[in-house]
């Protein structure tokens, strides 16, 4: 067995490097081209195939899925990505077994839907190792569009605003590119740098530029955008998080696992990042799984995810929540936090049992206490200042059904809008959609 | 337990699953360990004339069609008759003989089409106790080019002279093989018959290029950039062979003589179908050159397990027994009415039977918002392509509409009386005969 550092407090190298690496592989490795064909065989090309409805992007499933069985996986990237330019993200980290594996026929033949995301993933691997792009850009039309982050659904409506000929304008706030594909998704769902190289692929379109280290509040304002350009989008994500509200929340080791995430992601060398000997982590959506299990893998002896409702209330899936299991996380479900303990630092987080009571979350007298030296918040995020132009529903960007927002000439999408679940696929169709629209707006005026 | 002793043509053999005449029966090594894995019988691979053997390619033999999992389905192959000397074969079927009296051991022979060389070479061959011969007026390639193998099957006059010469150079068993490279396999077996052979054997290899290969722009299997046509077998040659089986079966000119079933027998119940439609054996060749000799072990419980599971005790039992229920199209029963019927239990709603009927058919199957399948009644002529195209064994059946009940399709309700064209008014013959 080897070695594993079980200091109190919080610590880095807590497992050997060989250990580290091993824990943050693929978690779905790549398919080679037999195991891709098998797969491929099991789908039965069904008619107006329940997997394609369940495709936020509406991707043709059979017909990409028939084009691998037919040795062209080429062929069935570029089915991939006319509808989802970052298929290949998708691939990895859709949460395909509440999209499209579920709706698979074969899920209620067998019990074993056709492993959709694998296969995909191996189709828009051969055209990324390939390093061809299926698209070119149409002729230019003269018209200029600014979009406001470079996140999923910035980078699909920049793209297919570039493949229809008008140039783009991306201003990023962060200095690199991806937005949580980059900063907020489990390492081991994105090896190799693949958020990066995603991107670069993406801008070989041509006629896109990338303004790194700009966005809304920081050197850029929307009326400067709106005077500037012929359109805004606006795909900034949510840049806020939300806080427990408790006394203790301030204390050293408490930290948003979002926060977490991004550190770990942008690590390049993952021993050298401390994480507790028990950590607890609040929440109980795919944040939550992530910053859990990461810190699980890293080395932490005791992981506990702590969620407020019922299991079945959890946004993470049961694949995810499954995962976590298998991890040695523990799940503790139906428990708020009620105290942050520990005098000056960390020592442990009590909460208090909970109870819905005539469909109202009702708060128990019970309590326990969760000896912990790290505690991470995944209780949500949500949108950063925004102009006062915009106007707001639920605390995200108004938006109508072709993503259009409340101020003239400003389309948003993904995370800061309306809609959607909060996925990366769903914010590359918003994103897609929002560029269609801009287009036909803009080519209609002209 | 069902009794598989196999008594074809008085040649005795502990089951009737024995190896076709082929590349798995080529040598004593393989004859060997085919017996002790189980097979019957062998037909040991095509001896030609003494003499310089022939040669083979030195480039790919075989060119395949897949299904899904790449199983493979059908099987081309360009190799010759046996290309090791006829001196080194009997010595080896001799010696494999003695060792196993009780398994049949069958000579095929292919040589010129002259009497002299059939006459020298039939008893010559006679001597390694083989228990009979099969006449190889087969193969589709190589040899064909040389007066031999399907050159000699396409001409029913050669067939029944042929066999007319080895008949009278033994006494022991003649089996004709018959190629499928014809239009109508009743004139080489009538032939065969005519010639005096005991039994038939059917079918040989169909003429094939399976595939082309799209960069060299060649046939496959490819030898130095050309490619042949060759000899198709496998699975998806077991409906052609089933046919020309049944034909020969129930045709009166042919029936009663003792067929030996070849094509595509892959599984136990393959081999029963061959026998239900008349053959009195069968033989396999390319289920062993996928899955090697073991393959005869579920063969062999197969089907006994059926046989025991139908009341049937002696494979006699079931040689023949669908023969009477093969008939021409005009005397099926027009008056017989089915609908398809979809299993909503089992459905798993793919919606390939209504992308299948709605596109291609008879627009007989609705689908629903959350894809529920249903049949129409007043449009399904019951043509059976639902059943075919639904990835779920048994979900979609074809169900019987008793007669007296209405056919929703004709608004009339279903005759009770056999009917069939031979007596149907928009048929100008019948008219006619009034």
């Amino acid at each position: 067995m080897a070695h594993i550092n079980r200091e109190n407090g919080v610590a880095a190298g807590r497992l050997d490097p060989t250990q580290v690496a091993d824990n943050f592989t693929d978690l779905h490795p790549e398919y080679d081209e037999h195991e891709a064909l098998v797969a491929a065989d099991r789908c039965y090309f069904c008619h107006d195939a329940p997997c394609m409805t369940a495709c936020p992007t509406s991707i043709d499933i059979p017909l990409f899925i028939r084009q691998i069985a037919t040795g062209t996986p080429e062929a069935a990237a570029k089915t991939i990505l006319e509808q989802n330019i970052l298929g290949g993200m998708c691939a990895r980290v859709c949460p395909t077994e509440t999209l499209c594996e579920e709706v698979c026929v074969r899920e209620t033949a067998e019990g074993k839907p056709v492993e959709i995301g694998r296969l995909q993933r191996y189709a828009t691997d051969t055209v990324m190792a390939a390093n061809t792009h299926p698209f070119t850009r149409a002729d230019k039309t003269g018209k200029s569009v600014a979009v406001v982050g470079a996140g999923p659904a910035g980078l699909s409506c920049a793209h297919r605003l570039a493949m229809l000929g008008h140039d783009v304008v991306v201003f990023e706030a962060r200095a690199k590119g991806g937005g949580l594909n980059e900063f907020g998704i489990a390492a081991y769902k994105s090896t190799d740098d693949f958020a990066q190289r995603e991107l670069d692929w993406l801008l070989s379109i041509g006629g896109i530029d990338i303004r790194y280290s700009q966005g809304l509040g920081n050197g850029v304002t929307l009326d400067a955008l709106q005077s500037d350009f012929d359109a805004v989008f606006l795909g900034m994500g949510l840049s806020a998080v939300n806080a427990l509200g408790m006394e203790g929340e301030d204390k050293d080791n408490v930290s948003d696992a979002v926060e977490f995430i991004a550190d770990l992601r942008q690590a390049s060398d993952l021993t050298t990042l401390p994480v507790g000997r028990r950590v607890v982590v609040i929440g109980g959506g795919m944040t939550a799984i992530d910053a859990g299990v990461q810190a699980k893998l890293l080395g932490a002896e005791d992981v506990t995810i702590v969620y407020r409702r019922g299991q079945e209330a959890m946004a993470a899936s049961e694949f995810e929540q499954d995962l976590a299991q298998q991890k040695g996380v523990t799940l503790i479900c139906n428990a708020t936090p009620v105290g942050i303990e520990g005098n000056g630092s960390l020592t442990g987080v009590t909460f208090a049992y909970t109870e819905t009571q005539n469909g109202k979350l009702v708060t128990l007298d019970e309590t326990f206490t969760l000896p912990a030296d790290q505690l991470f918040k995944a209780i949500g995020q949500k949108l950063g200042d925004t102009p006062d132009a915009l106007a707001l529903d639920g605390g995200k960007i108004a938006v109508d059904d072709t993503q259009r927002t409340s101020a003239k000439g400003v389309w948003a999408g993904g995370d800061c809008a309306t809609g959607g679940d909060d996925l990366t696929v769903t914010a590359v169709a918003e994103g897609r959609d929002a560029a269609m629209d801009i287009h036909a707006t803009l080519m209609g005026a002209s | 337990m069902a009794d598989l002793t196999s008594n074809f043509l008085g040649i005795s053999s502990p089951n009737p699953f024995w190896l076709a005449s082929a590349p798995p029966t080529d040598k004593e090594y393989n004859v060997r360990r085919a017996f002790e894995a189980g097979w019957g019988g062998v037909v040991w691979k095509t001896l030609g004339s003494e003499g310089p053997p022939v040669v083979n390619v030195n480039g790919p033999r075989y060119g395949a069609i897949h299904g899904a999992d790449r199983r493979l389905l059908g099987l081309n192959n360009i190799e010759l008759i046996t290309d090791r000397p006829l001196e080194v074969n009997l010595e080896e079927m001799t010696r494999v003989k003695k060792d196993y009296p009780d398994h049949a051991l069958i000579a095929s022979v292919m040589v010129p089409c002259e009497e002299a060389a059939w006459k020298e070479i039939i008893p010559r061959i006679a001597e390694t106790g083989c228990d009979g011969f099969e006449l190889n007026f087969g193969c589709p390639h190589g040899m064909a080019e040389r007066g031999m193998g399907s050159a000699v099957g396409q001409v029913p006059e050669y067939i029944e002279m042929v066999t007319r010469w080895c008949k009278a150079a033994t006494d022991l068993p003649v089996i004709v093989k018959l190629t499928p490279n014809i239009t109508n396999i009743l004139m080489p077996a009538q032939a065969a018959k005519d010639g005096g052979a005991d039994a038939v054997s059917l079918i040989n290899t169909i003429n094939s290029i399976t595939s082309v290969n799209l960069d060299a722009m060649s046939p496959e299997p490819m030898i130095d950039g050309k490619g042949t046509h060759g000899g198709y077998c496998g699975p998806a040659v077991k409906p052609i062979a089933l046919n020309m089986v049944a034909e020969i079966a129930r045709n009166p000119g042919t029936h009663g003589l003792p067929i030996s079933g070849i094509g595509g027998v892959t599984t136990w119940r393959d081999a029963a179908e061959f026998m239900a439609l008349g053959a009195g054996n069968v033989q396999v060749c390319t289920a062993a050159m996928t899955y090697g000799f073991k393959v005869v072990q579920e063969m062999i419980s197969g089907l006994s397990q059926w046989m025991d599971e139908q009341g049937y005790s002696s494979i006699d039992e079931v040689i023949g027994r669908a023969v009477p229920n093969v008939t021409d199209w005009q005397y099926l029963n027009l008056n017989h009415v089915t609908k398809a019927r979809i299993s909503q239990e089992d459905c798993i709603k793919c919606g390939r039977c209504y992308a299948a009927c709605e596109d291609t058919s008879h627009q007989a199957i609705s689908m629903s918002e959350d894809r529920v399948f249903d049949v129409k009644d007043d449009e399904c002529v019951a043509c059976n392509l639902c059943v075919n195209v639904c990835p779920v064994e048994g979900c979609i059946t074809m169900e019987t509409i008793a007669p007296g009940a209405m056919d929703e399709r004709t608004g009339k309700p279903v005759a009770d009386e056999y009917a069939n064209w031979t007596t149907h008014p928009n048929n100008p013959s019948s008219a006619a005969a009034e």
